[in-house]
């Protein structure tokens, strides 16, 4: 028996407007004098209803047992959403779908991550099928280190790392653009096991070693929050002091939104800061690795760091062939030269920005700390508005194709 | 079904390709600014609000996010996309394919719907210019100025249609949409509700959920017009209406909890004691309720009326749900009950079908608004206080149609004018309820901050909390 997640409306916040009922392509949605209803047995989780709802009494979920969803007449009766029952936790693995629950951490991590692209993104339709949530916290992976290697200089300020896991016979399927959970052994101060900490992948598909069993991670040593006050960061820091052989606890993989076109002709316009660079690597190696036919889109990067020092893959990366990538580095900490962001760099390159932007094949993908959305926006709306665009209308057009993908921290 | 917001005039009907029809609207544009500067909401231009725009009509982009100026909100022309193949519905012309253009010998009848509707739109927004002045909270000040700026979109709805299919005269009744003024003795607005004030929270809350809700159903009756833009402009703006109704029973809803925490936390009934600390009395909120039921009642028209036969029967005008009704969607020979007034008693009495559609309307209106009034019952029964929210009679304190030469009250009994006058205070607001609610009217403009005859919402807009900054002053 496993746990899904079912999609209900709360009758004490809905004014009975309709609006999802008239929304819903599959008819999920139907009504009698006292309430809206959603049949569990018809949501196809495309979340159409979700942002057209006036009050949010749409955006309601509750983890039940498959094949025991609340049924319509019961839900016709309800004056209040039921509390969430109480769920052996252990059974919250599945082979992975949207209606497959995710825990309350990755949940609430994943929408923040994902806020700044104004929305929920389908994938690319030519993505593959990603596999999610297939180890939980109770029944985590256990891979063995194989690889932990210092990326930054040792000079840099900051300590990146690329680490490499193996998961031995243990099934771990992941896309690029998918994220793994990681669980620090240990106590917090007030005596519960550690959050789950996510991590971008940042091998492809076939591996970090191409077809073996394993995958790779980038590491940013944390040593100070947001505003520069010292803390030490309990996962990464973990991460950043294994040593091969050593074992981890791995839940995941999370992500369905966030991957990869896979057709012929696709473009991959990336854009990226630090330890961002994790899934755009993933990507490019995907397509580098990729013997002929390639997909033959372009990729374009857009990359930002402090000094090249700090610029994780920095060698490898400077030596990737121009006409199979077109790379452009922001440095906005090296002396004697001025500030420069990756929205810079994008204005700087707004003829060769609007050709991709213009063109449907073209997916975009932003991922680094959370102060680059609004730098990057504003430079998508300038240069869209030089060349004849609107950011506003494009963006949601891409969105809903499945074309802009932003994840942010 | 993007919208090109690269155009002065937004749109998704294809505007550039129409070069009259944008110099036209084009010319429109700065009267309606004019218009927005002159009688928008008060003092407040200059605010960056929190503001929900649509992008595009479909369900991913009509409801896209971001900080705007009210001036600079992108008022445009949305309809949602055409269904291939649409007939008529209803009426004479039932079966015949849906009207791209509008037939000759019915358009004066469908100016005058659009008129009527279109008229309410700018009306309502004269109606609350000064509530932002008063708002409870940050979060209630941002929904005023949603409601408004959308009410300005319908209107522009409304004067695309009269531009795009009525030449001069749809251009002359565009003007006399800007030009007439709500309340105003010489130039008034075409319906009465329309000329009412709305001077206090209470009374917007009330109008929200009352009165736009009527336009709910006009708007939903005009979805199934066989004249195929004005069916596809309405269901756009049905989507947009369900905000105001949001604001409308959730802002109700909101001081019937505050009183009613109040009540329990002090253990009192009486109203003066209520309003000693500071909240509306339910009672008060009862006769609120009853003045804005009974002013929406007259806004479906008279109970029997030849106009409403004539719409239905040319196909300008359907019933709500009309598809979902099991009949000939003919109705020549069917029968509606109506209400009556005869030997001093309130009775029901058969009247053509055709001519019933207001009541109709009218009684599926009351179906809908009643469920809502339960909702609010609920709010005061979890507190455990025995007082109970009704909807007023549908014959009570009606001013158009047979029923307004009748006194009648709330429970529908038939009065002598002597008992009227002697009772109607306890039914409608009096000077004196009004001022007391008045006198608790104050801006708040603190995030997170509510005026204390308030509850805060359960939840923020679009996700955000409570105490988010909605609205920013410069």
């Amino acid at each position: 028996m496993t746990i899904m997640r079912q999609h209900l409306i709360d009758p004490e916040i809905c004014i009975r407007c309709n609006t999802c009922e008239e929304t819903c392509p599959v008819g999920a949605i139907s009504h009698d004098s006292r309430n809206y209803v959603v049949d569990a047995n018809k949501c196809k989780f495309c979340y159409n209803c979700i942002s057209p709802c006036p009050t949010g009494a749409i955006d309601n979920w509750r983890q039940v047992q498959a094949g025991e969803p609340y049924p319509l007449a019961e839900q016709l009766l309800w004056d209040t959403l039921p509390a969430q029952a109480v769920l052996d936790e252990s059974q919250k693995v599945g082979a992975g779908d949207a209606a497959t629950p995710l825990p309350d951490d990755v949940e609430q991590i994943a929408a923040a991550s994902t806020s700044g692209q104004g929305g929920i993104a389908p994938p690319p339709w030519s993505a593959a099928h990603p596999y999610v949530n297939l180890y939980s916290v109770q029944k985590p992976a256990v891979a063995t280190v194989s690889g932990n290697f210092r990326l930054t200089a040792e000079n840099a300020s900051s300590d990146i790392r690329h680490i490499v896991l193996d998961f031995g016979k243990a099934s771990f399927p992941v896309l690029e653009g998918q994220t793994i959970g990681i669980l620090a052994p240990g106590l917090d101060a007030s005596g519960k096991p550690h959050h789950v900490r996510l991590y971008s992948v940042a091998s492809p598909r076939d591996g970090e070693r191409p077809h073996y069993n394993n995958l790779s991670l980038t590491i940013k040593r944390v040593t100070a929050d947001h505003t520069d006050a010292p803390v030490r960061g309990v996962a990464s820091n973990f991460l950043c002091d294994l040593k091969k052989g050593d074992k981890v606890q791995v839940v995941g993989p999370y992500g369905t939104s966030f991957l990869m076109p896979n057709h012929p002709g696709s473009n991959l316009l990336m854009i990226c800061t630090g330890t961002g660079s994790a899934p755009m690597r993933a990507m490019t190696e995907r397509r580098r690795r990729r013997p002929v036919p390639k997909e033959d889109g372009l990729l374009m990067l857009f990359f930002g760091a402090r000094t090249p020092a700090e610029l994780p893959y920095f060698g490898p990366l400077t030596r990737l062939p121009r006409e199979f990538i077109d790379i452009n580095l922001a440095f906005s900490r090296v002396p004697e030269q001025p500030k420069q962001y990756v929205q810079d760099l994008i204005r700087n390159r707004a003829e060769d920005v609007t050709r991709l932007l213009r063109d449907e094949n073209t997916y975009i993908y932003l991922c680094g700390l959370k102060g680059m959305e609004s730098g990057v926006d504003a430079a998508f709306s300038d240069i869209c508005c030089r060349h004849g665009l609107t950011w506003k209308t494009l963006q949601a057009d891409l969105l809903q194709q499945g074309r802009y993908h932003v994840e942010t921290y | 079904m993007s919208i090109d917001y690269s155009q002065k005039i937004p749109n998704n009907v294809g505007l550039a390709e129409n070069k009259t029809l944008q110099r036209a609207l084009e010319h429109w544009q700065p009267e309606f600014i004019n218009w927005w500067q002159d009688m928008g909401p008060d003092d407040s231009q200059s605010f960056d609000v929190y503001l929900r725009t649509a992008v595009s009509v479909d369900p991913g982009g009509w409801a896209h996010f971001d900080y705007v100026k009210m001036p600079d909100y992108r008022w445009g022309i949305f309809l949602n996309p055409a269904e291939e193949g649409r007939k008529i519905n209803f009426g004479a012309h039932k079966g015949e394919a849906a009207w791209q253009e509008v037939p000759g010998e019915y358009r004066s009848n469908l100016r005058r719907l659009i008129v009527t509707q279109g008229d309410t739109e700018p009306a309502s927004v004269e109606q609350q210019r000064h509530l932002g002045l008063t708002c409870p909270s940050l979060y209630d000040m941002r929904n005023l100025f949603q409601v408004n700026v959308e009410e300005g979109r319908h209107l522009w709805a409304m004067v695309y249609l009269l531009h795009a299919y009525f030449g001069r005269d749809g251009r002359e009744e565009a003007e006399a949409l800007l030009e007439r003024r709500s309340g105003d003795a010489d130039n008034p607005r075409i319906l009465g509700a329309f000329n009412e004030r709305t001077p206090d929270w209470l009374s917007f809350f009330m109008f929200t959920y009352f009165t736009d809700r009527d336009g709910k159903y006009q708007l939903c009756s005009l979805a199934e017009s066989g004249f195929d833009p004005l069916a596809r402009t309405c269901k756009f703006m049905l989507t947009e209406e369900a905000h105001h109704m949001f604001v409308g029973e959730t802002g109700v809803g909101r001081v019937i909890q505050r009183t009613c925490e109040i009540m329990k936390q002090h253990q009192i009934d009486d109203p003066a004691k209520v309003r000693a600390h500071g909240v509306i009395d339910l009672p008060t909120i009862q006769r609120y309720l009853n003045f804005h039921f009974s002013v929406t009642m007259d806004l479906f028209g008279a109970d029997v009326s030849s106009n409403a036969a004539t719409f239905y029967n040319t196909g300008l005008k359907g019933r709500y749900e009309e598809t979902k009704h099991d009949d000939d969607h003919q109705l020549k020979d069917a029968s509606y009950p109506i209400l009556e007034v005869a030997n001093g008693q309130v009775i029901t009495a058969q009247a053509p079908y055709l001519n019933a559609l207001n009541e109709r309307l009218r009684d599926d209106y009351i179906r809908d608004a009643v469920s809502g009034i339960e909702r609010w019952n609920k709010i005061i029964q979890k507190q455990g206080i025995p007082f109970v929210l009704k909807a007023p009679h549908k014959a009570f304190n009606r001013k158009i149609g047979p029923l307004s030469a009748s006194k009648i009250s709330p429970t529908g009994q038939v009065l002598s004018e002597a008992e009227w006058t002697h009772h109607h205070l306890d039914w409608l607001p009096s000077a004196e309820d009004r001022a007391f609610v008045s006198s608790l009217m104050g801006r708040i403009a603190e995030p997170g901050q509510f005026a204390n005859w308030i509850a805060p919402p359960a939840r923020g807009i679009n996700n955000q909390t409570v105490d988010f900054e909605y609205v920013r002053f410069n």
